[in-house]
């Protein structure tokens, strides 16, 4: 997967290391502190380097990569009015909000676990600026506005200047372009200074390689002082390999809410990460009756979408798909039955509620490469465990697949449901990729 | 372009993947290719010169090469790469291949190239006119024409599913998988296809549905589409685009694949780093709803997809845009095959008559063939067949050679063996092992430093200093007796052979103004006869259109030597038959000639 999201602290620690490369000239503090909870705010702050904690007046948030904090009510920066927040009122809050779960107005609902907790900084409206950058099509767009905060997303075609910078743009054109692009409103005296950083921003988003960079608001303080008050931040991880020593062990956190990973999920995300295979899964839904075992990126989408159909147009509904996932690009035997292991134990947990068969569909398209009666093989050792399990709950197995050696793997996979005694229909090229679904759900 | 391949196009294969480029080869075998489609595989880090592959029941060779610009510059015509790199060196071998230039199309498999990287390695394809196909693909073929790597899958698979043999419906997916899938589909429903195109899953790729379709609208093989696009992005409304605007007329079939992304919030992917939706516009069914609309044939699910494919193609086969397409006789590749250990490029025994690089003995060997030794030299040492007065230099240097006296250390090695009671071959065997950089190979060391002085520019003194302090004597240089005045009337023997019939001699000339430096330092520091066979051979390949690389070839693999070996075995075994006709008794050396100096060994 290609762009992640990282912390806004995260996004900061990046700007701090490479601020003298590419802001010299410019001043930047880079207060900041990540915490879990607030006792460890407070253990933060006896630490050398972190005396502005108990000094200075706070500014505390979650750092989980969502949105529109403010309008969530999830920014302390005063108890009676801006700018009294201390140290200790910042461990209370923060203690406080990871004590319950939170639901935002988008509806996401999870717990809080990460703040990031910075010197509040007095500023008036007019120093607050916009910037951001990402790439829209083929071109890297860099967005200016003279108005930032929550102001700008109102009225945004009004109050943004786009740049749009082709990928082979020299950085003399670069310069040329945002130089002539710079947003009117912007005050004089810090035109000069927001051009020259606009500049030098666009640069650190491209060399840094981010997928999304945006600082709402960046305020100009005098002396060139520069506050990053808010950063989203996406980085692209396929330059990661070429990234290693800039960016450290940067962190990719899920989105909030959805860390609540079941074990299984994470347990197949482990196995895909030691494997030079593909294995996926999400479950969409435990109670499903639908469980799915299908081989390649593409394919796996045409299940599902069948399904949904199907499901849809016989009575059912998309709640009767479990599961989404797949495994590709040659797994081993072992863990091709354990990836079916895990299927077959979660399909078989829950007995279904109308009493209906539980369906597994094990599909796939035709093969480039992958030896279909190989990779059967940790399926049907998987069956050889889990049979009685499986007729328990009255599962139907509907087998299709092509590619190298598919007969062998057809006949195999049957003869052994045969032998252990479990409903199965076994089908190979001549059927239509996705109609085992049909035969499955129309019955 | 109008057609994405021929039946003549070749490829540079970057990376030796032996299975993949097995698998195009007897694809190749099978629609009975006349060139294989591998014409150079690309191997920086291999030691060999080529890798044996099957052709059917036989097997070929196809050569590897250290860089593509090697490769390029022996196979000029190999106008694709496959670029078979990983995913971190991927966008340096694009970006070389399209600085080298001459690639119509480069084909990137790698998945997961850095986003930037990729973005600039298409946008300066783009710019040289080069199609790129993916990245994260497993190609595109035009069935019975060409095919890329592992598209297609198995033989097996390929012959089922009609890509043997161009069909009418162009195919662009994004997901490999469901290429094979969808061809077999096709193959199913119509009458196969006759360009297909996987364009890759990843975010940017090179070549996107709207310019392989746009191509396919030229291509009159095509006469009709199949688009599998998927959720997410907006490529599908370019072609919709092209649709409205008049630029593709043909019929086109299509769905997008992730219908199912409707029922969930973001935070599950379905499908590819290419496939997620960020606006309503790039969901599966905004897509698929926006192609009916224009006039393209959606079905109204993806299992529905063979369905209205068969409805199309019956449609085109009634009103005779298609016509019966008639099946064309196929190779059958051999289930067992078996690598040969052994490899023979210039003589074959299996026929009527045993061959010399293709022609039978009898016509080489008698007198009334015209042809000499040197002619037979050329054929089974070089595989080609060299001038007269080519072959007449070879003669001539082998007739200069054969003999040199019997003191001569490889001659005084053979009579020696040969007066210790040995066999003919024995005592021969004992002579030649004393050829070497002393006795004979001052022949190679002319050629090559001589070679090396004038590629580089050197001037004759900046030869000698060079020399100098690689601190070894110029090789071909100096005489025991003989000096300018006094003249080795071997070596003018060949100087006058060369100047009378070689087409030029610049080697010779440069050396003779190497000459003329060191004989002013000493009389008989001249160009003797191991110097002026070296230098005029590289004269003489020069002439015969070798390249440098092909003549250094020669150097260091010794065959300045084996002109020496084979015209000095004749004296030698002139000596050897010499001492069994005298049946001289056994030689042993006179203790008087010997320096003893033998302290008692100490005690450590």
């Amino acid at each position: 997967m290609a762009q992640k999201a990282i912390r806004e602290y995260d996004g900061k620690a990046l700007f701090s290391k490479q601020w003298e490369k590419y802001f010299s000239g410019f001043h930047y503090g880079f207060k900041s502190v990540l915490v879990t909870s607030g006792a460890e705010l407070l253990a933060k702050a006896e630490e050398h380097g972190f005396e502005w904690l108990k000094q200075e007046p706070l500014v505390a948030k979650p750092d989980m990569l969502f949105g529109k904090r403010g309008k969530n009510d999830l920014v302390l920066f005063k108890t009676n009015k801006p700018g009294d927040v201390t140290l200790e009122d910042a461990a209370k809050w923060i203690d406080e909000k990871i004590s319950h779960t939170t639901t935002l107005l988008s509806g996401q609902h999870g717990t809080l676990t990460h703040f990031i907790v910075e010197p509040f900084t007095p500023h008036g409206q007019e120093q607050e600026y916009y910037i951001s950058a990402t790439c829209v099509g083929e071109d890297d767009v860099l967005y200016m506005s003279a108005e930032g905060g929550m102001e700008v997303e109102e009225g945004w075609d009004e109050k943004v200047n786009e740049v749009v910078i082709p990928i082979d743009m020299t950085d003399v054109e670069i310069e040329h372009a945002i130089t002539a692009n710079i947003p009117e409103d912007i005050q004089e005296k810090d035109k000069a200074s927001f051009t020259s950083f606009a500049i030098q921003f666009f640069k650190f988003y491209r060399d840094m390689n981010f997928a999304y960079l945006e600082i709402n608001p960046i305020v100009m303080l005098d002396n060139n002082e520069m506050a990053i008050l808010d950063l989203v931040a996406r980085l692209d991880d396929t330059a990661g390999f070429m990234m290693k020593d800039v960016w450290g062990d940067i962190e990719y956190p899920t989105a909030f809410g959805m860390e609540d990973q079941s074990p299984e999920e994470k347990a197949i995300a482990e196995a895909d990460s030691k494997s030079g295979a593909s294995l996926k899964l999400t479950i969409l839904n435990p109670m499903g009756r639908v469980w799915t075992m299908v081989a390649g990126g593409g394919a796996s989408v045409v299940y599902a979408d069948t399904i949904a159909d199907f499901a849809e147009a016989t009575g059912g509904s998309i709640a009767d798909l479990a599961n989404y996932g797949e495994y590709s690009g040659g797994p081993t035997t072992s863990e091709t039955k354990f990836y079916a292991d895990t299927i077959i134990d979660l399909m078989t947990r829950h007995k279904d509620p109308k009493g209906l068969d539980k369906v597994m569909i094990i599909g796939g398209a035709i093969a480039n490469f992958t030896d279909v009666a190989k990779t059967f093989t940790g399926i049907i050792q998987s069956f050889e465990e889990n049979a009685e399990k499986m007729k328990e709950h009255n599962t139907k197995i509907y087998v299709r697949r092509g590619g190298p050696n598919y007969e062998k793997g057809l006949k195999d996979i049957k003869e052994a449901a045969d032998r252990l005694g479990l409903y199965i229909e076994v089908y190979g090229p001549e059927t239509h990729v996705t109609d085992i679904v049909r035969m499955a759900l129309e019955k | 372009m109008e057609k994405l391949y021929t039946k003549d196009t070749q490829a540079i294969f970057w990376n030796n993947n032996k299975t993949a480029i097995q698998r195009m080869l007897d694809y190749d075998y099978t629609i009975q290719r006349k060139t294989p489609s591998v014409a150079a595989i690309v191997a920086p880090t291999s030691g060999n010169k080529f890798e044996k592959f099957f052709y059917g029941p036989d097997e070929i060779m196809v050569p590897l090469f250290k860089s593509t610009a090697e490769a390029k510059k022996a196979h000029p015509n190999a106008d694709v790469l496959l670029n078979f790199a990983s995913f971190r060196t991927a966008y340096d071998v694009t970006m070389e291949a399209v600085e080298l230039g001459g690639f119509k199309s480069i084909m990137v498999t790698a998945e997961g190239i850095p986003e930037r990287l990729a973005r600039k390695m298409n946008n300066a394809a783009r710019k040289a006119g080069v199609t790129v196909i993916g990245p994260a693909t497993v190609g595109a073929i035009v069935p019975g024409a060409f095919k890329i790597a592992n598209i297609g899958g198995t033989i097996e698979n390929i012959v089922n599913s009609k890509l043997h043999r161009a069909g009418s419906c162009g195919l662009i997916t994004r997901s490999g998988g469901l290429f094979n899938e969808l061809s077999n589909i096709i193959a199913i429903n119509a009458d196969g296809i006759a360009e297909g195109v996987a364009i890759g899953g990843d975010r940017f790729v090179g070549s996107v549905f709207i310019d392989n379709m746009l191509r396919m609208e030229k291509n009159p093989d095509v006469k009709y589409m199949v688009l599998l696009g998927e959720v997410g992005g907006t490529e599908e409304y370019k072609v919709i685009e092209a649709v409205k605007s008049g630029k593709i007329t043909k019929p086109i079939i299509a769905w997008c694949i992730g219908t199912i992304a409707k029922h969930f919030s973001s935070g599950v992917q379905f499908g590819h780093a290419g496939a997620s939706a960020n606006a309503d516009a790039e969901t599966a069914a905004a897509k698929n709803k926006a192609m009916a609309e224009a006039g393209i044939h959606v079905p109204a699910s993806f299992n529905d997809l063979p369905k209205t494919i068969k409805e199309v193609y019956t449609d085109l086969l009634a009103n005779g845009t298609i016509s019966k397409i008639p099946e064309p006789v196929i190779n059958t590749v051999p289930k067992v095959r078996r690598s040969k250990e052994f490899i023979c490029t210039i003589s074959d025994d299996r026929g009527d008559e045993a061959t010399y690089a293709g022609f039978p003995i009898s016509s080489v060997a008698t007198p009334d063939t015209g042809k000499g030794i040197g002619d037979v030299i050329s054929l089974l040492w070089f595989k080609k067949q060299y001038p007269e007065w080519a072959t007449q230099f070879i003669e001539t240097v082998m007739k200069t050679v054969a003999d040199h006296g019997p003191a001569v250390s490889g001659a005084h090695n053979a009579k020696v063996t040969a007066r210790a009671g040995k066999s003919v071959v024995e005592a021969l065997v004992t002579g030649l092992l004393t050829i070497g950089p002393r006795f004979g190979g001052a022949i190679d060391g002319a050629a090559q430093h001589f070679k090396y002085a004038d590629d580089n520019g050197l001037t004759p003194a900046e030869f000698l200093g060079h020399m100098k302090k690689e601190g070894i004597p110029i090789p071909g240089i100096g005489h025991r007796i003989k000096s300018l005045k006094n003249p080795d009337l071997r070596v003018e023997g060949l100087k006058k052979f060369a100047k009378e019939y070689f087409p030029a001699t610049p080697l010779l000339d440069y050396a003779l103004t190497v000459e003329q430096l060191t004989t002013s330092k000493k009389e008989n520091l001249i160009l003797n006869v191991d110097g002026t066979i070296g230098i005029l051979m590289v004269d003489m390949w020069r002439a015969l259109g070798y390249t440098e690389d092909e003549i250094n070839e020669f150097i260091s693999s010794g065959t300045l030597n084996a002109f020496f070996i084979v015209g000095r075995s004749i004296g030698f075994i002139g000596h050897i038959l010499d001492e069994k006709r005298l049946a001289m008794p056994m030689y042993r050396h006179p203790m008087d000639d010997i320096l003893y100096d033998v302290p008692v060994a100490e005690k450590i």
